[in-house]
């Protein structure tokens, strides 16, 4: 095989606070043509600057210090703006993380599709559009004759993901840079665009890099993993290499990550009253049903996950509960006790027993009022410290959630990385002192080893003090984890239900088993087996919306 | 016609150089990135600059340029004080001042120096004007320096007015009635604007509708206008009390002026709402007052300062402009606009007797001098309230 890239030592620098500092260290990578080479890091691992540069491009405010990317033959880093211009889009091409925000609202997708081979004059128009169809209908787009002629808001998240992977096939380029193209979709929409995007690089025998920080998912889609730790590089080995015998300890801790899981606890004793107890509820947001008939319990010191897919209803769930949207129909119990249904009409102790923990800690904490002022304000407001009292108070919490309180009481959020804000919010919850918490995606937004250390926090809080969780998640593998019991919802409606092990081991309802077997494994046969198991059209949203949830 | 013939010429001419130059600039560097990657525009911008500049220096030593003699040494006057002004207090003061200075920049160190010596003189406008503000000293003689070899008289360093009142002391009192009555229109214009903006965003429903249509009917009347006629129904409701017309001057600029802060407020208000932690201070039982106070103001704070800045000198503008139209601020009380109003004519004189065609400008100037100066305060303050947030 020819080489197609050489990076070779390349130092790439960022401008933050007026100094220029390091991004990348000196890292090197090969890739021949037709290979796949998996970037795996943490965020701020400097993956997606590595992956720009293999272009030859550096964002604003960064800057290549030194370092040779040679492009089959090009050096990149020296090469004028048109012998670029002439690269980008024909040779090399680039897939964003979130196609949403990379498509142009305002323009139908074919036309967004033909602009490169047109610019570059590979093709003509016509036969631009019609490269676009059977690109479609290669990725297994619905309608392929007629999907490009909607607007990127006409047509679903991972039907966009896939038309983007589309648009970079366009001009058959050499090398395809993919910049974690499934973080941000539901686990049986991320494995049709996994297929689809393996299907077509090796058709066309394209080379790629795929960045990701998602290990089972670059098992399925590299042929090399290189590993990334704070811009330097931590080792490189073929992918079953790689799985079976990591060398470094940092790689072996990525790998360990999911091993984390609670002990089973013992069955709620009958007759107990549950804590909080969702009864037939029904919500709307106008006349679009939301939720139809939901009822689950929630005992007293357990943790109901509560899972599915984006617009399933699981936080509308949270909202009802909460009382920022009052049902149609059902109630919600508290203790037993009717609440009232909207949060305004709710006494300040009812709103102190359930507290909520939101998914982007980032906008969850005011980005004005520092650490200390977050988590002293409930306790003031709820407690009526003031003071010293107060004081000690806060510093408890800050203890508590393991951020020494001299460091950090006077930060702002905007100081603190996102595990640490996500403490902060867990512990304004816990100021309340309330006995039931409800986690929004708490660990969604964070990397393997953050999110890991934020669920054990978690699983000790529950231990001290007998709080009940409510943990809305789509990831499984956090189910596994911490939940006691689970509540499986479709559509607005509870699939299935039952305690971890009545959920997770067969007989399934047919749409738990889908949830069940798209989720990645780090075995890189896993996306194959599934494939030859299931079936091409078995797998994704298509088969998800085959299955009826009225059964 | 032949000028347009040498505008197109001198643009042609410039565009050839900046190709030429941005050729020869890639020869004589073996194609260095900067000058092989330099778009055309960015090498004609270079040769603009460089035309500009010439064009300048020529225009200095032109005998006629008196004004442009005077505006350049005033900027470089004013750029020398600020950079000493900084310098001092870089030196000066506790230890939170001192950093402050150290990462200002000097357009903000400019307009802090010109705030100050505006505060300085409207403040002690009785101590430091040699006259009253309508004594009347005798002939009218607006040519100013003081040079009796130039027709001026030195007891009045820049000349009296049209029925001879010292011009100095009324720009020094002029400071205290428009400045000072511009910052209170424009602190109530906010409060109100601010806080009802505020509240439409966070209640929302028929609230945010009442408010908001009430503020698109006061709106859709054209401000100017509308501020004429209701300062001619205060006028007789005053009922010849000066002090009460500006009192009602007063708030109906500010009414007016807060339908623009109301709808500014409104709309980033509404950004902010749907943020999680005002749910979190929703769940948690906040109060109105909290919620938009503590929670909302804070994070609104960078763009409505930007408005204030703003707002401050159209507030100034609309003052000179009701004194101007004879409703404002009253005689003989100083104040810029009607000085600009009454010495208008002499700026006919500009072509023969330059010095004389000033007496207009140097009120104008003052108003303009401040509002540069807050724009650049605003500016600096922005920069540091929204660096804070990334």
């Amino acid at each position: 095989m020819s080489r197609l890239l050489t990076i070779s030592d390349i130092y790439l620098e960022g401008r933050s606070e007026e100094v220029w500092q390091p991004i990348i260290n000196g890292v090197s990578l090969t890739l021949d043509k037709g290979e796949v080479l998996g970037l795996i890091g943490e965020s701020g691992a400097g993956k997606s600057t590595l992956g720009l540069a293999a272009m030859g491009f550096v964002r604003d405010g960064v800057r290549i210090k030194s370092g040779t990317v040679n492009f089959d033959g090009t050096e990149l880093t020296t090469a004028s703006a048109e012998t670029k211009r002439g690269l980008l889009g024909k040779r090399i091409a680039y897939v964003a993380q979130s196609a949403a925000a990379s498509f142009n609202p305002a323009h139908r997708l074919i036309d967004q599709h033909i602009e490169a081979p047109v610019q570059h004059r590979v093709r003509s128009r016509s036969e631009s559009i019609q490269d676009g169809m059977d690109l479609y209908a290669r990725l297994r787009l619905p309608d392929p004759d007629h999907i490009g002629f909607r607007y990127p808001h006409q047509v679903s998240g991972g039907q966009l993901q896939r038309a983007m992977t589309a648009m970079a096939m366009a001009c058959r380029p050499d090398l395809i840079i993919f910049d974690e193209p499934t973080t941000a979709l539901d686990v049986t929409t991320q494995i049709e665009v996994l297929a689809a995007i393996r299907e077509i690089v090796e058709q066309f025998g394209t080379a790629a890099i795929y960045i990701t920080h998602d290990l089972a998912v670059v098992a399925q889609m590299a042929d090399r993993i290189k590993v990334l730790l704070k811009g330097d590089e931590v080792e490189e080995a073929d992918t079953r290499t790689m799985l079976s015998t990591p060398k470094e300890d940092y790689t072996k801790s990525l790998w360990a990550v999911r091993g984390f899981t609670r002990p089973v606890k013992p069955p709620v004793p009958a007759g107990q009253t549950p804590l909080v107890s969702i009864q037939g509820v029904t919500a709307a947001y106008g006349k679009a049903k939301v939720l139809e008939d939901v009822s689950f319990d929630i005992p007293s010191g357990r943790t109901v996950a509560v899972v599915g897919e984006s617009g399933s209803g699981k936080s509308t769930a949270a909202r009802c509960i909460t009382g920022l949207l009052p049902p149609v129909e059902g109630q919600i119990l508290f203790d037993g006790a009717p609440l009232p249904a909207t949060y305004k009409k709710r006494s300040k102790d009812q709103l102190r027993q359930v507290q909520m923990i939101y998914q982007m800690a980032d906008t969850a904490l005011n980005p004005r009022m520092s650490i200390g002022q977050i988590i002293a304000r409930p306790v003031q407001f709820y407690m009526g410290l003031r003071g010293s009292a107060l004081r000690n108070r806060v510093n408890d919490l800050l203890n508590q959630i393991e951020l020494p309180p001299e460091q950090y009481a006077h930060r702002l959020p905007s100081e603190l990385s996102g595990g640490q804000k996500q403490r902060v919010g867990i512990a304004r919850a816990l100021a309340a002192e309330p006995r039931m918490i409800i986690c929004d995606e708490v660990t969604s937004a964070l990397d393997q080893l953050v999110a890991e250390g934020i669920l054990r926090l978690l699983a000790k809080l529950q231990d001290e003090l007998g709080l009940a969780y409510m943990f809305i998640t789509h990831d499984l593998a956090t189910v596994r984890a911490i939940a006691d019991s689970v509540v499986v919802m479709k559509d607005g409606r509870v699939v299935e239900q039952g305690t971890k092990e009545e959920v997770f081991n067969p007989p399934h309802h047919p749409y738990t088993d889908l949830l069940l077997s798209s989720v990645p494994e780090m075995d890189p046969d896993w996306l194959d087996n599934l494939l030859s198991s299931r079936g091409v059209d078995n797998i994704g949203d298509e088969a998800a919306d085959k299955i009826s949830v009225e059964s | 016609m032949s000028v347009w013939l040498w505008i197109v010429l001198a643009f042609v001419g410039m565009g050839v150089l900046a190709w030429v130059g941005r050729r020869v600039g890639q020869m004589a560097t073996s194609n260095a990135p900067r000058f092989r990657d330099m778009p055309y525009g960015v090498a004609f911008g270079y040769v603009f600059a460089a035309a500009c500049i010439l064009g300048g220096i020529w225009l200095w030593f032109l005998p006629g340029a008196v004004f442009f003699r005077w505006a350049v040494q005033g900027f470089v006057l004013f750029a020398i004080a600020a950079f000493v002004f900084r310098l001092v207090f870089r030196h000066v003061g506790t230890a939170a001042t001192k950093r402050l200075f150290r990462a200002m920049p000097l357009t903000a160190a400019f307009g802090i120096l010109v705030i100050i010596i505006y505060a300085v003189l409207a403040i002690f406008a009785g101590a430091i004007a040699p006259y009253g503000q309508s004594e009347i000293l005798g002939a009218a003689n607006v040519v100013p320096g003081g040079d009796p070899a130039m027709g001026g008289n030195p007891l009045y360093p820049l000349g009296t007015d049209q029925i001879g009142r010292d011009i100095l002391s009324r720009l020094i009192y002029g400071a205290q009635n428009t400045v000072g009555i511009a910052f209170v229109t424009t602190l109530i214009a906010f409060f109100l604007g601010g806080s009802l903006g505020f509240l439409a965003a966070t209640v929302g429903g028929w609230l945010d509708q009442l408010l908001s249509r009430a503020v698109d009917v006061l709106m859709a009347i054209p401000s100017l206008i509308f501020s004429l006629l209701l300062m001619t129904i205060a006028s007789v409701w005053a009922d010849g009390e000066k002090a009460l017309l500006t009192v009602y001057m007063i708030l109906i600029i500010a009414v007016i002026d807060s339908t623009r802060v109301f709808r500014l407020a409104r709309a980033v208000g509404t950004g902010i709402v749907v943020m999680d932690y005002i749910e979190a201070a929703r769940l948690r039982g906040e109060g109105m007052g909290w919620i938009v106070f503590r929670e909302i103001l804070p994070n609104a704070m960078a763009p409505l300062l930007a408005e204030f800045g703003l707002r401050f000198c159209f507030v100034f503008l609309t003052i000179a402009s009701l004194s101007f139209l004879g409703v404002g601020i009253q005689p003989p009380l100083a104040d810029w606009g009607t000085m600009v109003r009454d010495l208008g004519p002499f700026i006919n004189f500009a072509a023969f007797a330059p010095l004389v065609a000033t007496a207009p400008l140097m009120a104008a100037g003052a108003i303009a001098l401040l509002t540069v100066a807050v724009n650049f305060v605003v500016d600096w303050m922005l920069q540091k309230s929204s660096g804070l947030k990334e």
